[in-house]
C-alpha cells in the first residue's frame, strides 16, 4: 500500500515538474537559510566559549585605585593602593584557591636584530594556574626565582615569534634596556580575549624582578591588580563579599566611603558575552525560520491547487473504494515528500554555504548533527502541517460532486 | 426467485435547493436479483441519476431503506461504504474516467490498491482482466493512446478487477458511436451471462434492449418495470461481431 502510494506521489509530482521544483525551492531556501544561520550562530557561540575557557575559570580581577592629577583621573590600576600583603591576606580567605598579584607595564625588548614592544606581567608562579595557562615549551619560573628576583621570563607566543623568529627561545636571552633576561619557557597560545586583544603578546616574569629591574617602582610591593581564583563558581559571590570587606578593612576605608580598588568578576563578563551570542544565534535562527514558514505556505498553496486540479481523480478514487484516509494519506505524503526532498537539498546547500562562509569570511561555523536532525524533523513537520489542510480538503470532497467536476 | 442484490424499499431523496426543497425521488421500490440485467431509463431530471448514486453508495437516501447484498446500507459508516464500493460494486462511467497519467494496467489495478493487495498480485489481476476485455497487449500504454471504446473496455476491466457482484454503469455508451456502443453492450451482456448483476442507465432504447429488464423513471417514480420484449433483443444478436477477440472464458453467448 505504501509502495503504491509512494509510486503515485512520485508520478503526481513528476506530472508537473517545474511546479514541484519551484515548490521544493521554497523549502530548499528555508532549510538552507536555517542550517547556515544556525552554523554561524553556533560558530560564534563556540568562539566565545573558547575565549572564555582561555580566560581561566572562576576568576576575579582586583584592580587598584586611580590617581588624580589636577582633576585628571588616570584609571584603574594607576594608584599603588594594592600590594603583595593584600594578595597574601586574600589568599587566606575561604573559597579562594590561588592568588597572583600582578604588576604590569609596557617595555621595549631586544634580541639580536629584532626588537618588540610588549606588556610585561610581573607576578607569582600561581599566575599560570589562575589563568589556566599551560607552558608549551620549557618551564615556568619558581618561588625561588620570585624571592631572588632572578632575571628570567616566560614568553607569550607572539613575543617569542617576534623576537626569536624560527629559533627556539628557551634558554636564550633577550634584553630590556641593558639588562639580559633568560627565557625559561614559552606559553601555549591563547588567542584573542573578548575585546579582541592578542593575549599572547605578553612576557611574564617574577614580580620582584619586574618591580626592581624593569619598572623601578617607587612603592616596593605595590601591584596594579590581583588575580583571584575561587574554588568553584558557587563560591564566587561569598569570595567577592569577603574580599571586599577584607580589603576595606586593610585599607582603613571608612563606612560610606568609596573603595580604592575595583573587583571585577570575569566569569560574569564571560556569561554576558555567552548570553549575547546565544541570543544572536537564536535571532539568526528565528529570522531564517521565517523563510521556512514561507516555504511551508508555498507547499500548502500548491497542494490546494493540486487538489482542485485533481478533483475528478479524487472522485474516481472514492468511487472505486478509496476511504477518506487513503485520499488524506496520498496528498499528505506528497507534501511530505516535497518538503523532505527540499530539506535534503537545502541541507546540502546550507552546509556548503557554511563551508563557504568559513573559507571566505574566516568565520568559525559549526554544523552539528543536532541541527541537521532538527532541520529534517522540521521539514517533515512543515510538510505534514501545511499539507494537512489541503489533504483534508481532498478527503472531504463529495464523490458525486467530484465526479461531475470538469 | 433469486437472492436480492438490490432491495430498495420506499426510497426517497430530497435536496435543498435555493428555490426550496426539491424531491428527486418520491417513493421507489425495486428488487434486483442476482444475475439480472437491468436498464434504467428516463428523461433527464427523472431521478435516475440520483437513484444510481444511492445504489452506488455515493449518496444516502433521505427516506426509506436500501439493502445491498442483504446489508442495510444506512447502518454503515463512510469507511464501510467505501469498502462496499471497492468490493461489491464495480462502476462504469459515461466519461470512462481513467486516470490519464497511469498505464492501463495501473488504472485497472487501482481498486486493488484500496483493498490492500500487494504489487505483484495487483499486476497479475490487472493483466488477467485486461486480457479478458481483449486489451492485454496495451497494459503499459497510457489511456490517451487508445480509442474511446477501448478506454471503456479498460474501465470495465477496472470495474471487474475486484470480482464485484454488481456492476453499475451510468450511461456507459453515452460517449461512443453506435457500433462501439453495441460492442460495449455485448461485453456487459457476456458479463451478465457469467452471473454478474448489471444495472445500467441509458436513455437510448437500442442500448436498453440489451438488458433483460427495463425500468423507466419519471418525476422521481418508477412508471414502468418489465422484461425487455423479445423482439427488441435483436441488437444483441451479434454472432458475426467479435467484440471480445480473445477466446475462452467469455463465449459468444446467445442473446436472451
Amino acid at each position: 500500500m505504501l509502495g503504491a502510494m509512494l509510486h503515485e506521489a512520485w508520478r503526481a509530482m513528476g506530472a508537473n515538474r517545474l511546479r514541484t521544483l519551484l515548490t521544493m525551492l521554497g523549502m530548499v531556501i528555508g532549510v538552507g537559510a536555517v542550517v547556515l544561520m544556525m552554523a554561524i550562530g553556533q560558530g560564534a557561540q563556540y568562539t566565545v566559549a573558547q575565549t572564555i575557557n582561555s580566560m581561566g575559570s572562576n576568576i576575579f580581577v582586583v584592580l587598584s585605585g586611580f590617581t588624580t592629577t589636577g582633576g585628571v583621573r588616570s584609571g584603574g590600576g594607576s594608584a599603588p593602593t594594592l600590594n603583595v600583603a593584600d594578595a597574601n591576606a586574600v589568599a587566606e580567605l575561604d573559597g579562594v584557591e590561588t592568588v597572583a598579584p600582578v604588576h604590569w607595564g609596557s617595555v621595549q625588548m631586544v634580541h639580536g636584530p629584532n626588537n618588540w614592544n610588549a606588556w610585561v606581567h610581573g607576578t607569582s608562579p600561581a599566575y599560570f594556574d589562575a589563568r589556566s595557562w599551560p607552558i608549551a615549551d620549557g618551564t615556568a619560573f619558581t618561588d625561588s626565582d620570585l624571592r631572588a628576583a632572578t632575571r628570567v621570563a616566560v614568553l607569550g607566543r607572539t613575543v617569542a615569534q617576534n623576537l626569536f623568529g624560527e629559533e627556539d627561545p628557551v634558554g636564550k636571552t633577550f634584553r630590556i634596556g641593558q639588562a639580559p633576561f633568560t627565557v625559561l619557557g614559552v606559553m601555549a597560545p591563547k588567542g584573542q580575549n573578548l575585546d579582541g586583544r592578542d593575549q599572547d603578546d605578553l612576557v611574564v616574569m617574577p614580580l620582584t624582578t619586574a618591580q626592581r629591574k624593569v619598572f623601578g617602582t617607587p612603592f616596593q610591593g605595590s601591584v596594579r591588580q590581583i588575580l583571584v581564583k575561587a574554588v568553584s563558581p558557587e563560591a564566587m559571590p561569598a569570595v567577592e563579599k569577603a574580599m571586599e570587606a577584607l580589603l576595606r578593612q586593610r585599607h582603613r576605608i571608612r563606612e560610606g566611603a568609596d573603595n580604592d580598588f575595583t573587583i571585577r568578576n570575569l566569569t560574569a563578563v564571560a556569561d554576558t558575552a555567552a548570553e549575547t551570542t546565544r541570543v544572536m544565534s537564536m535571532l539568526l535562527g528565528a529570522i531564517a525560520s521565517v523563510s521556512l514558514l514561507v516555504g511551508g505556505i508555498g507547499i500548502m498553496n500548491i497542494m490546494l491547487v493540486s487538489v482542485t486540479e485533481r478533483t475528478r481523480e479524487i472522485g474516481i478514487r472514492m468511487a472505486i473504494g478509496a476511504r477518506e484516509r487513503d485520499i488524506l494519506a496520498q496528498f499528505l505524503l506528497e507534501a511530505v515528500i516535497i518538503s523532505v526532498i527540499g530539506c535534503a537539498i537545502g541541507l546540502v546547500l546550507g552546509v556548503g554555504g557554511a563551508a563557504l562562509v568559513n573559507q571566505l569570511a574566516k568565520m568559525t561555523v559549526v554544523v552539528s548533527g543536532g541541527s541537521v536532525l532538527t532541520a529534517f524533523a522540521v521539514a517533515a513537520g512543515v510538510g505534514i502541517f501545511f499539507g494537512f489542510y489541503p489533504a483534508k480538503k481532498a478527503a472531504r470532497l463529495d464523490p458525486i460532486e467530484a465526479l461531475r467536476y470538469q | 426467485m433469486t437472492e436480492a442484490v438490490i432491495r430498495v424499499e420506499s426510497l426517497g431523496k430530497d435536496y435543498d435547493t435555493p428555490a426550496g426543497p426539491f424531491t428527486a425521488l418520491k417513493e421507489v421500490n425495486l428488487h434486483v436479483g442476482t444475475g439480472e440485467f437491468v436498464a434504467i431509463m428516463g428523461p433527464s431530471g427523472s431521478g435516475k441519476s440520483t437513484f444510481m448514486n444511492i445504489l452506488g453508495c455515493l449518496d444516502r437516501p433521505s427516506r426509506g431503506r436500501y439493502f445491498l447484498a442483504g446489508r442495510d446500507v444506512a447502518g454503515l459508516d463512510k469507511d464501510e461504504t467505501a469498502q462496499l464500493r471497492n468490493r461489491t460494486i464495480g462502476f462504469v462511467f459515461q466519461g470512462f474516467n481513467l486516470l490519464p497519467r497511469m498505464s492501463l494496467a495501473d488504472n485497472v489495478a487501482l481498486p486493488l490498491v484500496y483493498s490492500g493487495l500487494g504489487h505483484a498480485e495487483r499486476r497479475e489481476h490487472a493483466r488477467e482482466v485486461l486480457e479478458k476485455v481483449g486489451l492485454g497487449r496495451y497494459a503499459d500504454s497510457l489511456p490517451s493512446r487508445i480509442s474511446g471504446g477501448q478506454q471503456q473496455r479498460v474501465a470495465i476491466a477496472r470495474a471487474l478487477v475486484n470480482r464485484p457482484r454488481l456492476i453499475l454503469a451510468d450511461e456507459p455508451t453515452g460517449n461512443l458511436d453506435s457500433h462501439t456502443s453495441h460492442e460495449i453492450m455485448q461485453v456487459f451482456r457476456t458479463l451478465n451471462e457469467e452471473g454478474i448483476t448489471v444495472v445500467l442507465i441509458t436513455h437510448e432504447p437500442d442500448i436498453a434492449a440489451f438488458a433483460r429488464r427495463q425500468v423507466r423513471f419519471l418525476d422521481g417514480e418508477i412508471v414502468h418495470d418489465a422484461p425487455t420484449p423479445t423482439h427488441q433483443a435483436t441488437p444483441g444478436e451479434a454472432g458475426d461481431r467479435h467484440p471480445l477477440p480473445r477466446e475462452g472464458g467469455w463465449g459468444e453467448g446467445p442473446p436472451c
